[in-house]
């Protein structure tokens, strides 16, 4: 099998991780690992609870029960260390529009502390292999989507961080240019960076190394999508989310 | 077969002309059909719908709804057309049947008169009929979206992006909900940037930076995807793709679901492809010929 | 009329489910009004004061017995001399120090002048201004009483009297010009942020689609904002009669029709607003920077106009709120009816049909 998920390394250990809203139970006691250069898919329909899971891992939100250590930290103690071992890239606004892609780059730089040489080198970097040499002083906005998103994920991947959580990252973007930024995914979580994604396309969720899905809080099924696909007697993934999902009782 | 959208050269542009949003479009829809626009975001979906439901003025060209047309007789459309917009558009401070009585009101009709057409859809939501818009997940709020925008029985709906940041199982039954409208003889136009819900359309346009690539029956379109097209799988799939880049006579190789697809452009020995994989370290090899979908014709009109 | 009331029926419910702006709609016309009766007011009580007496004699302890009896003054300090005066007031333990020369009595007598010398803490102007006409007002009453005594030939003494406000009370002038701001904030700023909210949800995209006429949009988003405003007018004038205790001179009816003019003209300028911006904040800050600020500025409730450069007075006449203040204060402290004011509806009148000519024909039947 793939030469990545040999790694044997942990960097995300969640233990019965539970956040309740008074009597709403958004994540109900999950448990699973992440291993190190992994691309994990995090699925569920709306409503299931992923992305309260995912703010719990990130450091944004505190659980109510249980555990997790993300990149070898605590989320419950040690937050703030946390934030600085993983990138984080949303749906649509990781970007400021009114910013050109320089700008956006050097602001994001500055978060993490980089120096003045290595701003100026990764910039440089980034920019080249993006192939954005012309459009490196245009504001943001006017690039089109699936270029945002790919200027987006290698922003996120700036300060080498041990794990990036990408939330949708690819809504709306043309086949081909979302193909790209799964090429780039690739490329990344061969370097050793591991990927925690979450999407509504379920092609994407077999291009995964592992596969998570949650149905009302619980993961209800997580493995390899051959599998999954196995397991459910499915020909794609996404009969298997639709088995698995059609059981849900809530909806948010 | 009766016309009801009817779009010729239409042309709109932005910030002075330098961004041009919709590229001289032109298409027919007929009575009763489903047609999609299929796209990603910045193609100009949604330009073309608010042009067609009178809410901007195109730049050039024309186009008629149910035979008014889209500048002059915007009034008269307004009192005929059903519109959902792409961002949720129910106010969320206000109920489930708040928002639909308003809707109602609007279009001056009451929510029974027309409870027929949305009956299947009100009922699911229902048991939430006293839980304010907002509190709603993604996909009842489209549900709730689609009744009102139906509520006054209008003989075409504009849908703009109805399923974006949907879940698939909602997705679904979302395109379940568009099938019984269309029996009912309700021509819908509808846009979307997932190609996997083209299948559903009548027929579909496939739409690219403001410009029509193709329009087509999704059979139609698939069976005429010109190329040889070959569904390959590796234990390893991302150097899999690299290698295959290289190899003669590719047209284009990409990732499909748990598959990579080749496009060829004359018959490919398969077995030589399988040595070739094979003296490259690959193993787990499986080759087989594949079914083009509107994602591979989409790709290739793209790479045209 | 079935449209119209389910319409406003959903703005009330906007406004109802709304807890922040209910408390903004109702708590702010009855903290101004209670700020601005209790805790703002220019009137000057219970001066602490420090008296120098060099003469020490009949004269001048009469003099000081007649300012310390005064509600205005308190005589906290004899001191010896002037040196110690300036140290006081450096303290801030008093506020005015009245210094009689040692020869004050004797001069009267023989000159029939004299002098007494008040020092003054001028850091804050507006009270030593005030004080110093109280304690003026103070010296000239004692010199009148002395000369009575004594008939001189020559003399001429002013008689000034306070009409409608004899107390020289803030009241009169502050619940106006609350009154107008209130009104202003509730139906420009309420108004704008709300139809520009449905521009930013995206609901006008629904509500331009519908045959709904845009003038019925108009009217039912504003006609909520007129209840409310009425309601707060309301409040206001309860609160000015039964806790500031002043009464309504005028006849109560044109208060409320002339209230009703400068309501629509303020709903105006909200509509105004709401279609020249497309979002919340941008018309948020419009309202408060174009309408609020010149609402206190140029309508003479808190800067007097008549002290402005001439430009500045040309362009306090565009401000609606200057007329409403004046109007106001015709109709509830002069207790004028109206004959007396309809100059100034004229005004008010003519700023408002301009203002609505302009936002009708600007409201947009599409989204650009």
């Amino acid at each position: 099998m793939d030469t990545r998920a040999l790694n044997n390394e942990k960097v995300i250990v969640v233990d019965k991780l539970t956040k309740r809203f008074g009597d709403f139970v958004a994540t109900d006691a999950i448990s699973f690992d992440v291993y190190k250069g992994e691309i994990f898919g995090f699925l569920g329909a709306n409503g299931a609870g992923k992305t309260t899971a995912m703010k719990m891992l990130c450091g944004l939100l505190t659980p109510s029960s249980g555990t997790a250590v993300v990149a070898g930290f605590d989320i419950h103690k040690q937050a703030q260390e946390l934030k600085w071992n993983i990138g984080y890239m949303g749906q649509k606004f990781s970007l400021y529009d009114d910013l050109t892609i320089i700008e956006n780059i050097r602001y994001y730089a500055g978060i993490y502390n980089l120096s003045n040489q290595q701003i100026s080198d990764k910039s440089e970097g980034l920019i080249t292999r993006l192939g954005l040499q012309k459009e490196a002083k245009k504001l943001v906005g006017q690039l089109p989507t699936g270029w945002k998103q790919k200027v987006a994920f290698s922003v996120a991947l700036l300060h080498e961080p041990r794990i990036v959580f990408l939330d949708e990252p690819t809504g709306g973007v043309d086949p081909i240019t979302r193909r790209q930024f799964w090429d780039m995914i690739y490329e990344s979580a061969e370097k050793g960076t591991t990927i925690f994604i979450t999407t509504h396309y379920m092609d994407e969720a077999e291009y995964c190394d592992r596969v998570s899905i949650m149905v009302d809080g619980k993961i209800e099924a997580l493995d390899k999508p051959a599998e999954l696909r196995r397991l459910y007697e499915a020909e794609s993934m996404d009969e298997v989310f639709y088995q698995l999902a059609r059981r849900a009782k809530r909806s948010e | 077969m009766e016309i009801s959208v009817s779009v010729n050269q239409l042309l709109k542009s932005y910030t002075k002309g330098e961004k041009t949003a919709v590229n001289h479009v032109s298409f027919e829809v007929k009575k009763g059909e489903l047609f999609g626009l299929i796209g990603p975001d910045g193609a100009g979906k949604t330009s073309i719908f608010r042009m067609l439901t009178t809410l901007i003025l195109p730049d050039g060209g024309n186009a008629s709804v149910n035979g008014l047309d889209i500048v002059k007789d915007y009034g008269k459309i307004r009192m005929s057309i059903g519109y959902m917009p792409g961002k949720f558009s129910l106010y969320p401070d206000l109920t489930v049947e708040e928002n639909l009585g308003f809707f109602a009101t609007l279009f001056n009709t009451r929510v029974n008169e027309n409870y027929h057409l949305i009956k299947d859809i009100y009922e699911q939501l229902a048991p939430f009929k006293n839980r304010r818009a907002g509190k709603l997940s993604g996909g009842m709020k489209q549900k709730l979206a689609l009744c009102c925008a139906l509520i006054h029985n209008p003989p075409v709906i504009f849908l703009d992006e109805p399923t974006t940041g949907v879940d698939p199982v909602s997705r679904r039954e979302f395109w379940e909900m568009l099938k019984r409208l269309k029996d009912q003889g309700i021509t819908i136009v509808v846009s979307t940037p997932y190609m996997d819900e083209a299948t559903l359309c009548d027929r579909i346009a496939l739409i690219q930076e403001g410009q029509i690539l193709s329009i087509n029956t999704p059979k139609n379109m698939v069976s005429h995807y010109p190329d040889q097209l070959f569904a390959i799988k590796a234990d390893n799939m991302y150097h899999l793709l690299k290698i295959m880049k290289t190899y003669k006579n590719v047209l284009n190789i990409y990732a499909f679901g748990e598959y990579a697809h080749a496009s060829f452009r004359e018959d490919m020995d398969t077995n030589e492809l399988y040595r070739y994989l094979e003296e490259k370290g690959f193993r787990d090899i499986l080759i087989i010929p594949a079914k083009p979908t509107i994602e591979d014709c989409f790709i290739k009109l793209l790479n045209n | 009329m079935r449209q119209f009331i389910t319409f406003v029926k959903k703005e009330f419910a906007h406004i109802l489910r709304d807890k922040k702006t209910l408390l903004i709609l109702f708590g702010m016309p009855i903290s101004q009004i209670l700020i601005f009766g209790f805790a703002l007011t220019n009137e000057v009580k219970n001066v602490k004061i420090a008296i120098v007496d060099r003469a020490r004699d009949e004269q001048s302890r009469r003099l000081i017995s007649k300012i310390d009896a005064s509600k205005y003054f308190e005589v906290k300090k004899i001191l010896g001399n002037a040196v110690q005066v300036d140290n006081e007031l450096k303290k801030g333990t008093i506020k005015m120090a009245v210094i009689f020369p040692a020869n004050f009595s004797s001069d009267l007598a023989h000159y029939n002048t004299s002098q007494v010398q008040i020092v003054l803490d001028g850091s804050d102007p507006n009270t030593a201004n005030t004080i110093k006409n109280y304690i003026t007002a103070i010296v000239t009453d004692h010199q009148r009483q002395q000369q009575s005594n004594v008939p001189a030939l020559y003399q001429i003494i002013p008689e000034v009297r306070m009409l409608y406000n004899p107390q020289l009370l803030d009241a009169p002038n502050f619940v106006p010009g609350v009154m107008a701001l209130v009104l202003m904030l509730v139906c420009v700023m309420m108004t704008a942020v709300s139809i520009v909210k449905e521009k930013e949800m995206g609901n006008m995209e629904i509500l331009l689609v519908s045959p709904i006429k845009p003038g019925m949009v108009i009217l039912t988003k504003t006609f909520p904002y007129l209840v409310l405003s009425l309601v707060n007018l309301t409040i206001i004038l309860l609160l000015s009669i039964f806790v500031l205790k002043l009464p309504v001179n005028g006849s109560l009816v044109l208060l409320f029709a002339e209230s009703i003019l400068f309501i629509i003209t303020c709903l105006t300028l909200g509509i105004f607003i709401s279609v020249k911006t497309s979002s919340q904040e941008v018309a948020m800050l419009i309202s408060l920077m174009g309408m609020l600020i010149p609402t206190i500025l140029f309508s003479g409730f808190m800067f007097p106009i008549e002290n402005m450069p001439y430009p500045l007075q040309m362009i306090s006449n565009i401000i609606p709120s200057k007329w409403y203040y004046i109007i106001v204060k015709s109709i509830m402290i002069k207790g004028l009816g109206f004959s007396a004011i309809w100059k100034e509806t004229l005004v008010l009148a003519t700023i408002t049909s301009v203002l609505l000519a302009v936002s009708l024909k600007s409201f947009k039947i599409r989204l650009e």
